[in-house]
């Protein structure tokens, strides 16, 4: 029978055999060690494996970052763990100035074998510094790897992966998502890099859900297949390096592609994955397109206006809908109670 | 012994003055900050070092590459592009690199590596290594944020650093007085709980410094360390020549360091035989470097997308 566990409970496990495995590996950042424990994703850590091997650390992301890459270079394998993914703008000089870029202009000397975890708050006013999902960033940096899991197993799949990996690997979660429950296998296993994974399979239009705007694809899909569209639904997991291939298969056959993000539109993810599926497309096939994620404005706590600054399962199905029969229809689902997003559940 | 130091003094000297001499043909197409005057401060505190000790340092690392041991040949190549360079010419002037020899790389942007260093540190002790740290970062290094988080963590978590403040008075052309309401390094350092002090530009007393407290840190005592050693940058911030008609230091200011020259200090402390031989082996290695640069062939093409990625083994 298969194992259910949580999103929280796989990044803990994966942790745990991974540092049982591997005993360069160590883990630190703010809090770590604290009866929450990061949701529960680091708890039981010091217990196991000391103080030495876990750690809290000051409140400074720069100087903690540069020691992640200074512990990297004498052999260890540093995860870095930041509760907001806002935070990590403290440290990009370490980022994308050294750890991107200390393979190749050290000439292949040296390499930096970190995993910077961060998450990515929603609801219960997370506001304006709590709810950044700033993937693109690193996205745009060669030399860096980026990955968002969205399901248990991905998240255990990706987060042993990262840490096998010996480049500086961005794991993205995504709160809402640590709620999710799936089936886990109990053994160490990897999710590589470069193999985005077909959902939900269908011939109308390609749907990419990035991070926790999957979820919201999968329930719209379903939304859709009320009407009799058929969605195909995609999930990229690894943004950096990205398959594109997979996508461009879909959309080959669709000849629709929608790409919702848990981010900004412009110059985001969503930019990314339609410029480069339509150059592969380009003379081959016709191709509509549709990018959708967060409202081009900063994010406002208030619930009124928090809603409309996401795209939700509705309001991705409406867009999909125009696209795949042309013209604006306003067309909206009856919100289904069976499909509604899991609520974050604060406060905190 | 002083043999040995005045070797690594004349030695760093004279590549820098080669490069500035090279310069002008441009034939080394990166930008060079030139230690030139600075010398003893990395060659005090890499005569103190064993091979097994590694140094992170600032863009201005050429004379501390030299003195830890870095590559010569691979040094030469790199400023001129070439394959054969320690970076296989990915890198440049300001990012120096020998693993093998403990160099373990330079940042452009100031403060940065200082960090690592200290992550460094922290895996050395992990690890159960006798071996030490050094952190090398000019006083400019110490306007930055990064500069106090580190203190705090390298002295929270008592790690086997050793901090070497550069201090020549300029970050490029500003004056540590313009920018620091106290111009108290050393004493800042203090504060976080740490041994720091300040040593004027004397090879030897760096050296003497630096000796007790890494034989301190391998008895097992707990760091880090902190030396404020005072130096002077004789060229222009970046570039082979002098600055003096830039008008924001005078040759006056100059002159008291360029009379305390530590080359020429210790070449009058060793017997003339020995110290023409040393200088006739230094400038045939020297001329063997840049012929090798020279003859070097440029990367392919095709490296300019290999190590963007540390592929699987």
């Amino acid at each position: 029978m298969e194992r259910i566990i949580s999103f929280v409970e796989a990044i803990r496990e994966a942790t745990y055999q991974e540092m049982a495995r591997d005993p360069t590996v160590i883990v630190f950042g703010l809090d770590v060690d604290d009866p929450k424990a990061i949701q529960g994703t680091t708890r039981g850590l010091v217990e196991k494996y000391g103080r030495e091997r876990v750690f809290c650390t000051p409140l400074s992301e720069d100087a903690m970052t540069g020691v992640a890459i200074g512990m990297a270079l004498a052999g260890l394998r540093p995860i870095h763990i930041h509760i907001r993914m806002d935070f990590l703008m403290l440290a990009m000089n370490q980022l994308v100035n050294i750890a991107a870029k200390s393979h190749y202009m050290y000439g292949g000397q040296v390499h930096v074998p970190i995993v910077v975890r961060s998450m990515i708050g929603k609801s219960w006013g997370q506001g304006a510094q709590h709810s950044q999902a700033l993937y693109s960033f690193f996205m745009h940096v060669p030399g860096l790897k980026v990955v968002a899991p969205t399901t248990p197993h991905d998240a255990k799949g990706c987060l042993i992966h990262a840490i096998r990996d010996d480049n500086p690997v961005m794991y993205v979660e995504h709160r809402l998502l640590h709620f999710q429950k799936g089936p886990v296998p109990e053994q160490l296993y990897t999710v590589p890099p470069a193999k985005a994974r077909v959902t939900v399979k269908g011939d109308d239009v390609t749907l990419v859900g990035i991070s926790y705007m999957q979820v919201e694809c999968l329930r719209a899909q379903r939304y859709l297949e009320d009407v009799g569209i058929h969605a195909e639904v995609i999930d990229p997991i690894w943004l950096s390096p990205l398959d594109i291939e997979t996508i461009v298969a879909s959309v080959r056959k669709t000849g629709a592609l929608c790409v919702v993000d848990n981010g900004w539109t412009t110059c985001g993810a969503s930019a990314e994955i339609i410029a480069r599926v339509t150059e592969c497309l380009q003379r081959v096939r016709d191709v509509r397109v549709r990018r959708m994620g967060f409202a081009p404005v900063t994010c406002p706590p208030t619930p009124t206006l928090e809603s409309l600054f996401y795209p939700n399962a509705r309001t991705i199905a409406s867009a999909v809908y125009d696209l795949v029969k042309g013209g604006s229809h306003n067309w909206m689902p009856v919100e289904r109670s069976d499909l509604k997003e899991i609520e974050f559940k604060g406060p905190f | 012994m002083y043999e040995k130091f005045y070797r690594s003094l004349y030695r760093s000297r004279r590549v820098e003055e080669e490069v500035a001499r090279v310069y002008p043909t441009d034939k080394i197409k990166s930008p060079v900050h030139l230690s030139i005057g600075q010398e003893a401060v990395s060659v005090g505190v890499c005569e103190a070092l064993r091979p097994d000790d590694v140094i992170f340092c600032s863009y201005r690392s050429h004379a501390a590459y030299l003195a830890k041991g870095g590559d010569l040949n691979q040094m030469i190549a790199e400023m001129y592009g070439k394959v054969t360079g320690c970076a296989k010419g990915k890198g440049g002037s300001m990012h120096l690199v020998d693993v093998a020899h403990g160099v373990m790389g330079a940042s452009a942007v100031v403060g940065t590596t200082i960090a690592h260093a200290v992550g460094y540190a922290y895996a050395v002790k992990f690890q159960r290594k006798d071996s030490v740290v050094v952190s090398f970062f000019g006083d400019g290094a110490t306007d930055e944020g990064v500069f106090y988080e580190i203190m705090n963590f390298a002295a929270l978590k008592k790690l086997p650093v050793i901090f070497i403040c550069e201090n020549n008075s300029y970050a490029i052309h500003t004056h540590q007085v313009r920018r620091q309401s106290n111009p108290n390094i050393y004493e800042r350092a203090r504060v976080f709980g740490m041994p720091a002090e300040r040593i004027e530009d004397d090879v030897l007393r760096i050296y003497e410094r630096v000796s007790a407290a890494v034989q301190a840190l391998r008895a097992g005592e707990h760091g880090p360390f902190f030396f404020e050693c005072m130096t002077y940058r004789w060229k222009e911030h970046v570039g082979p020549n002098d600055d003096f008609h830039l008008g924001y230091r005078t040759r006056e200011e100059a002159e008291p360091w360029f009379k305390n020259d530590q080359v020429k200090r210790l070449a009058e402390m060793i017997d003339a035989r020995q110290r023409e031989r040393i200088e006739q082996e230094v400038e045939a290695e020297i001329l063997a470097a840049f012929d090798f640069a020279e003859e070097s062939p440029f990367p392919d093409g095709v490296e300019l997308f290999t190590d963007v990625f540390r592929e699987a083994k």
